[in-house]
């Protein structure tokens, strides 16, 4: 009986020295999701694969849903298809009660084809073509103005649509105490621009203002910009309500609640720092609330909220390519999972997890992606257990933004699976192959 | 390649060079690499041992042990001589 083994390592005490990094914190191999073992879904789908547990987006959307719904009776989640528009995805939200929330034709396209009737469909984004809005008003969709552009085109298309009418809502920007600012979307607050946007559209017959919407950042990490945010919001509802005896409909709050991840340079991990949604909900809903609204008037409240509702639900299961050892003797391991499937890793710094047993010891490494340029860099220092050639990594919250923002550079996209509640396995994108690529590409006859 | 001398190793990996003053940590591996330097193995013996001792092959085996090696020398716990 041979001894099992681990390659061979050397580390120089540094007795009291302070370590920013903290101790290594992967004390056990993650070898199943949802009690599907990674190393069969592996030998199945291939490496890199992408997986998406259907429970867990379930869990924290009910999750996200009751800490607003025991607060506030009237609620709505709207799927924000940018962070995360794979068919089966939105399709869990959709059956969740979700409504879509999208920022172009081509997503809009995507919310239509998935079955979501137009007017559950929230269209936003300062990209509208003349195509778009059209049919978006005969969907019966909520268009939400980005900018005067947008406004004055939807007029003169609605002068040449008889019997037509647009529901619209503004989006909204402001000074919350967050910065930056987000102010390059939307109409500004505190100089009167959405105001005047507001009486613009009161004045047209052919529009009419369901809601106001508001989009303050992204990944929040202080719940009280969305108290300021909502104080805002219900100002202008009343104003409106006072100029026209009708009330607005909805709030939009848009997004922006941080996941768990950790952002790169934050001294702590990301799980200690954010708000809860109890935390997101108590600051939104009861500055509603306690706004004066009479009780029967209150408006639909609108959530778009994307990364923290897919982010945990997502793993990234890749396998080491090689490692080697840095001039400064440092060691350096590369993975086949690289920036261009993983764009988030530009600003987390990924939990990452070996899927196979290992011993106590423990190594800093730099963890390196599979693509021959120098930016493919998935984390700078990270202390990991011994990793060789062949070894399966399972890189956490992967699931906002990656699978949409993914590149199709050098290698190919990977194969997506989702993991059903019953823990069956399902295909839900296919990996690329090269005539993915070159079936869009035409080559002139003189170069043929 | 030799063990500079002096450099003392416990048997669960504990490395303390009096020279220096610096001490280091190895994994079993590494603890079953050194006693064979100790005992004055070369490293051709010793690349030998490592692939009977765990069934490696020699690609393994040769990677693993340069690599070992050449932070062996960077520490300045092993000698050309």
């Amino acid at each position: 009986m041979h001894p099992t083994y681990e390659s061979p390592i050397i580390q120089k005490l540094n007795a009291g020295m302070m370590n920013k990094f903290g101790s290594r914190t992967e004390y056990t191999p993650v070898k199943f999701i949802d009690n599907v073992a990674i190393a069969d879904l592996m030998d199945e789908y291939g490496s890199p694969l992408f997986v998406i547990s259907e429970k867990t987006i379930r869990q924290t959307y009910q999750k996200a849903l009751k800490a607003f719904k025991m607060r506030y009776p009237k609620v709505q989640f709207a799927w924000s298809y940018k962070t995360n528009y794979l068919d089966a995805v939105c399709q869990v939200f959709h059956q969740e009660g979700s409504w879509a929330e999208v920022v172009s034709g081509f997503e809009y396209q995507k919310a239509i084809r998935n079955g979501v009737p137009g007017n559950l469909i929230i269209f936003n984004g300062p990209d509208k073509s003349k195509e778009d809005l059209i049919m978006a008003i005969k969907n019966r969709s909520l268009i939400h103005i980005d900018h005067f552009d947008e406004l004055y085109m939807l007029i003169e298309i609605l002068e040449e649509m008889e019997n037509s009418k647009a529901c619209v809502a503004i989006r909204i920007n402001m000074d919350t105490g967050v910065y930056p600012q987000w102010d390059r979307f939307g109409f500004n607050y505190e100089n009167g621009q959405a105001w005047n946007a507001i009486v613009k559209i009161i004045a047209q017959k052919k529009l009419q203002l369901e809601g106001l919407h508001c989009h303050i950042g992204t990944y929040m990490l202080t719940a009280n910009a969305y108290a300021v945010a909502a104080r805002k919001m219900c100002e202008l509802a009343q104003a409106y309500a006072n100029t026209t005896g009708e009330n607005i409909k909805y709030l939009d709050m848009g997004g922006g609640f941080c996941s768990s991840n950790t952002l790169k340079g934050s001294y702590l991990q990301g799980v200690d720092i954010i708000p809860t949604f109890d935390d997101y909900a108590e600051a939104i809903t009861s500055t509603i609330l306690q706004f004066g609204f009479h009780p029967d008037k209150l408006p639909l409240l609108i959530l778009e909220t994307g990364r923290a509702l897919i982010d945990e639900a997502g793993y990234l299961l890749g396998t080491v390519l090689a490692t080697k050892r840095l001039a400064d003797g440092r060691r350096a391991t590369v993975l086949d999972t690289g920036v261009n499937i993983m764009f988030t890793s530009f600003w987390y710094n990924h939990r990452v997890s070996p899927a196979q047993d290992f011993s106590q010891h423990a190594e800093e490494t730099a963890l390196y992606g599979p693509l021959c340029m120098n930016i493919d860099n998935l984390r700078e220092s990270v202390i990991l257990p011994i990793l060789k050639k062949g070894d399966r990594i399972v890189v956490h919250e992967v699931g906002a933004y990656n699978m949409t923002q993914w590149m199709q550079f050098i290698t190919l996209r990977p194969n997506v699976v989702m993991i059903d509640t019953t823990g069956k396995v399902h295909l839900i994108r296919k990996q690329e192959t090269v005539n993915t690529i070159v079936d869009c590409e035409m080559v002139p006859e003189h170069l043929k | 390649m030799k063990i500079r001398k002096n450099i003392a190793i416990s048997e669960n990996g504990f490395i303390f060079n009096p020279m220096t003053g610096d001490s280091f940590s190895v994994n079993e591996t590494g603890v079953y690499i050194l006693q064979k330097l100790k005992d004055g193995g070369s490293e051709e013996t010793i690349l030998q041992n490592l692939m009977d001792e765990y069934e490696l092959d020699t690609y393994t085996a040769e990677k693993d042990l340069n690599d070992f090696l050449s932070m062996l020398k960077s520490y300045q716990l092993i000698t050309n001589e």
